[in-house]
C-alpha cells in the first residue's frame, strides 16, 4: 500500500530535537527520524522503546557458558579421561579451574557475536541490502523527519515550517 | 534533551571552524581523492617486505622449520617473540574502543577507528606466527575440537596453548566486528556521497544498507557499549592467557605469577607507542590535524608513560622475587639476563621500556610531535627486545650447562619478521585509502560539545544554532521544478567566460564540496548551467558578480570563501 507522508529536513540537531517534540506535543505519529549520527535523547523525545538487546545479549552470554561446560565435561571428563600430568580427570568440578579460560571465552564470543546478528537482523542489515533513507543528506549533516499524511497537509506544512525545517516534501511511499 | 555543555577549561577536539558538513567532506577526502607519490613509495617499500617474507614463509614450509636458528636448547625464539609481539600491539586497538568508551573520553573518538584496524592487522600477524610453526599449516585445523578419524582423541583443553587459541580467535572475531559494526553509518556515509557507480556499489555493500533511524542508532548505542564491556575483560584475558603460554611452565623466568598483569600493562603500552607512530603518520598524510590534536597525541603519551611505569615496577618486582624466593635456578637466570652473554638484549629492554617514557613527565616533550614520534619508535624496538629477553635468555642456559648455547637467527628469521611488518602496512596502507578513517558519525556527535567553533560561540554566550528562518519551500514530488529567473544574456554571458556544461560528454561534479555551497546553491547554479568544478575554478571577480546579480542571494559569498581556489583543488585531486 503507498502512503503519502511528509518529510521535512533539518540541518541542526538541536532544531530537530524541539521539532520532534512540538510534532509529538502536537499529537502527530512520527514515522521515522533519519539522522547522521547518534543524537541523544531522540528516542525518548520520539517516544520509541527502549532497546532489548542488552538482554538478548546475556542470554546468549549464558547459552555459551553452557555449550561450553557441556564441551569440556564431554570431551575432558565423560569421553576419554586422561591423567595430565599427575592430574586425573575424574570430575568435572576438580578440573573445572583448567576450564575456566575456555569457558569465559566462548561466553564472550557467544554474547558478542550472536548480539551483534541479532542487531543487524532486526534493524534489517546485511550485505547487498539496499539502504532506505530517503535523501542521501542524511548521512551527512541533514536530519529528516518524516509524518504519514491523513488529509491534513496543510496543517503539518505550517506546523513544520514553524519548526525551523530547511526542506519539506510531500511523497508518496511504498510500504 | 542532550546537553552540549562541556567545561570550559577542557580543550576542543576537534580544531578549526568545523561544522557537521566540514566534518564529513575532511574525512571523506582521504578516501575520494588519489594516492600521492609518497603513499606509492611506502606502499611499494611494504609491498616488496611482505613479498620476501612470504618467500620465507613458503621456502620455510616447503623445506622445515630447521631454516630457523632454533635448536635443541633455544627451542623457542624468534617466532613466539614476534607472535607475542603483535599480539600486544593489538591490544591498544580495543583498549581505546572499548575501555575508553566506557570511560567515556571522548578523545577517543578520532582515534579508536585506526587503533582498531591496527589491532586487526597486528593480530592477523600474530596468527600467522603460531601457524607457520606447525610446520605442516594444512593440519592446523587438528588445533580445533572436531571429532576426527582417530576415535576419542580430543585436543588438550588443560593446556595454555590451546586455550590461547580460543582466545586469540575470540578475540580476532570480536574485534572485527566491533569494528565493522561501528564503520556501517560511515560506510553509509561514503556510500551517499559516492558519484562513481562501481564506488557506490562498493560502499552500498560494505554498509549493509545502514539507513540511520532513530531505532537503529538506538541499538547500534547498546551493542556499542554492550560489546565494549565484553571486549573490556576479553582483552585482558587474551594477555593473560598469552602470559600462561610461559608461566604455567618450570622454566625459571617463566614460572612467574606476575606475568599476567605484566604483560597485560606491556601490551598496552606497546599497543599505544604503535597507534602514536601510525597517527603521527596519519594525520599528516590524510590532513587530519584538526582531529588528531597534539592534545591526542600527548594523552597517548601520558597512557605510555603510566604503563611504562607498570612495566618498569614488573621487572623491578621480578629481580625482588627472584632473590627473595632464595631458588637458586631463579635467581641465577636473572642474574644471568642482566649480566650474561645477552646482558645487551637486557639493558636495551630496560632503557627502551623503563627509562625512555620517563621524558614524557615533561609537558614540553610529550607535546612535540617529533618527540613522541621517536620515543613511540623505542618502545617499539624496547617491546620486541623485552618479549625476546623473557623468551631466549630464561632458555639458552637450561638445568644442564652442557647444552648451553646461544640463538642467532638466520636470514629466514629475519625475513618473515619483516615480512610480517610490511604485511602489517599493506593492510594499513591500503586502510587508509579506503575506510573512512575517523569515526565521523562519532565525531559529529562530540561537534557541538567539544569542537572549537562551538567553544567559541559558548564563550562568547551566543547560541550553537539558529532557528532558520521559516522560509522553506515545498516542493511536491512529480511537480516540476520553478526554474531560476534568470536574465538569459547573463546566464550566456556567465556561462562563455567559464565554458558550457555538455550532458553527453562531461560529469557533474558534487559542488557541495566546495565550502559555501550547499545544496540549495548547487540547485541554482545547476540551473544556470555550473555543473562541474572545472567550471567553477575558472571564475574571478567579473563572474562572482554575475553570479550575484543572477541568484541574488549572498552577495560577496564566493569571495571570501574563494569558490574558485577550492573548486581548483578539487579539480586536480579527481
Amino acid at each position: 500500500m503507498a502512503s503519502k507522508v511528509i518529510q521535512a529536513l533539518y540541518n541542526d540537531d538541536d532544531v530537530l530535537m524541539h521539532a520532534v517534540k512540538k510534532v509529538r506535543a502536537e499529537h502527530h505519529h512520527i514515522e521515522e527520524v533519519y539522522t547522521p549520527f547518534p543524537v541523544h535523547g531522540l528516542d525518548k523525545a520520539m517516544g520509541l522503546a527502549d532497546t532489548r538487546i542488552a538482554i538478548t545479549s546475556f542470554m546468549y552470554g549464558c547459552l555459551g557458558l553452557a555449550v561450553a561446560i557441556v564441551m569440556m565435561n564431554y570431551i575432558m571428563i565423560a569421553d576419554w579421561p586422561q591423567d595430565i600430568g599427575g592430574k586425573p580427570s575424574f570430575s568435572y568440578l576438580e578440573n573445572m579451574p583448567a576450564f575456566v579460560p575456555i569457558m569465559f571465552e566462548m561466553t564472550v564470543f557467544f554474547a558478542a557475536h550472536l548480539m551483534v546478528i541479532t542487531f543487524y537482523l532486526r534493524s534489517r542489515m546485511w550485505p547487498f541490502k539496499k539502504a532506505e533513507n530517503p535523501d542521501v543528506r542524511t548521512t551527512d549533516d541533514h536530519f529528516l523527519m518524516e509524518i504519514g499524511l491523513h488529509d491534513n497537509e496543510e496543517e503539518l506544512t505550517a506546523l513544520l515550517r514553524e519548526t525551523g525545517a530547511v526542506e519539506i516534501k510531500v511523497t508518496e511511499k511504498e510500504s | 534533551m542532550a546537553s552540549h555543555y562541556e567545561a570550559p577549561i577542557r580543550k576542543p577536539l576537534v580544531l578549526g571552524d568545523k561544522g557537521y558538513h566540514d566534518v564529513t567532506v575532511d574525512i571523506a577526502a582521504p578516501v575520494e581523492g588519489k594516492a600521492n607519490k609518497q603513499w606509492w613509495i611506502v606502499f611499494t617499500i611494504a609491498l616488496v617486505a611482505f613479498l620476501w617474507g612470504l618467500g620465507c614463509i613458503i621456502y620455510t614450509i616447503s623445506t622445515g622449520i630447521g631454516v630457523w636458528g632454533l635448536n635443541r636448547t633455544v627451542n623457542w625464539a624468534w617466532d613466539i617473540t614476534n607472535f607475542v609481539w603483535w599480539v600486544g600491539i593489538g591490544h591498544a586497538g580495543t583498549l581505546i574502543s572499548a575501555v575508553l568508551l566506557l570511560f567515556r573520553q571522548k578523545w577517543r573518538m578520532a582515534i579508536n577507528r585506526s587503533a582498531e584496524a591496527m589491532t586487526i592487522f597486528s593480530v592477523i600477524q600474530a596468527g600467522l606466527f603460531p601457524i607457520i610453526h606447525m610446520g605442516r599449516p594444512w593440519l592446523g585445523y587438528w588445533v580445533l575440537p572436531i571429532p576426527n578419524q582417530f576415535g576419542s582423541l580430543w585436543v588438550n583443553f588443560n593446556s595454555p596453548l590451546l586455550w590461547d587459541v580460543f582466545a586469540i580467535s575470540t578475540y580476532l572475531s570480536v574485534s572485527l566486528v566491533f569494528w565493522w559494526t561501528g564503520l556501517l553509518p560511515d560506510f553509509a556515509m561514503i556510500r551517499d556521497r559516492a558519484i562513481k557507480p562501481f564506488q557506490k556499489k562498493i560502499y552500498s555493500l560494505l554498509s549493509f544498507g545502514w539507513t540511520g533511524r532513530a531505532k537503529d542508532w538506538q541499538r547500534f548505542e547498546e551493542v556499542s557499549l554492550v560489546l565494549a564491556g565484553l571486549a573490556t575483560p576479553l582483552v585482558l584475558s587474551v594477555h593473560t592467557i598469552v602470559s600462561f603460554d610461559f608461566a604455567t611452565s618450570v622454566i625459571p623466568g617463566w614460572h612467574t605469577t606476575i606475568f599476567p598483569p605484566y604483560f597485560v600493562a606491556g601490551a598496552i603500552f606497546s599497543g599505544f607507542a604503535m597507534v602514536n607512530t601510525l597517527l603521527i603518520i596519519m594525520r599528516k598524510v590524510c590532513n587530519l590535524e584538526a582531529y588528531i590534536t597534539v592534545q591526542h597525541i600527548e594523552l597517548m603519551n601520558i597512557v605510555i608513560m603510566i604503563t611504562g611505569s607498570i612495566v618498569g615496577c614488573a621487572y623491578i618486582t621480578e629481580l625482588f622475587i627472584a632473590w627473595y624466593s632464595g631458588v637458586e635456578y631463579e635467581q641465577y637466570a636473572f642474574l644471568n639476563r642482566a649480566t650474561g652473554p645477552y646482558w645487551w638484549a637486557y639493558w636495551a629492554m630496560m632503557t627502551c621500556n623503563v627509562f625512555s617514557p620517563q621524558f614524557m613527565w615533561f609537558k614540553k616533550l610529550r607535546t612535540s610531535i617529533m618527540f613522541s614520534f621517536f620515543i613511540s619508535i623505542v618502545v617499539n624496538i624496547g617491546m620486541w627486545f623485552e618479549r625476546f629477553v623473557i623468551i631466549v635468555t630464561s632458555l639458552h642456559r637450561d638445568y644442564l650447562p652442557s647444552s648451553w648455547t646461544m640463538f642467532s637467527p638466520t636470514f629466514v628469521d629475519i625475513g618473515i619478521f619483516i615480512g610480517t611488518i610490511g604485511f602489517f602496512f599493506v593492510l594499513f596502507l591500503l586502510y587508509s585509502r579506503t575506510f573512512p578513517v575517523i569515526a565521523q558519525a562519532e565525531v559529529k556527535s562530540i561537534l557541538k560539545s567539544s569542537g572549537e567553533r562551538f567553544k567559541k560561540l559558548r564563550d562568547e554566550g551566543k547560541p550553537l544554532y539558529e532557528k532558520p528562518a521559516a522560509a522553506a519551500s515545498v516542493e511536491k514530488a512529480a511537480v516540476t521544478e520553478e526554474k531560476a529567473e534568470a536574465d538569459p544574456a547573463q546566464v550566456s554571458s556567465l556561462l562563455d567566460a567559464i565554458g558550457t556544461f555538455d550532458k553527453d560528454n562531461d560529469t557533474a561534479d558534487d559542488l557541495k564540496k566546495v565550502k559555501g555551497i550547499g545544496p540549495q546553491m548547487e540547485e541554482t547554479l545547476n540551473q544556470i548551467g555550473i555543473f562541474t568544478f572545472a567550471q567553477v575554478s575558472k571564475m574571478t571577480e567579473k563572474e562572482y558578480n554575475l553570479l550575484d546579480s543572477i541568484t541574488g542571494s549572498f552577495p560577496g559569498r564566493a569571495q571570501r570563501d574563494d569558490w574558485a581556489g577550492q573548486a581548483k583543488k578539487l579539480n586536480d585531486k579527481k
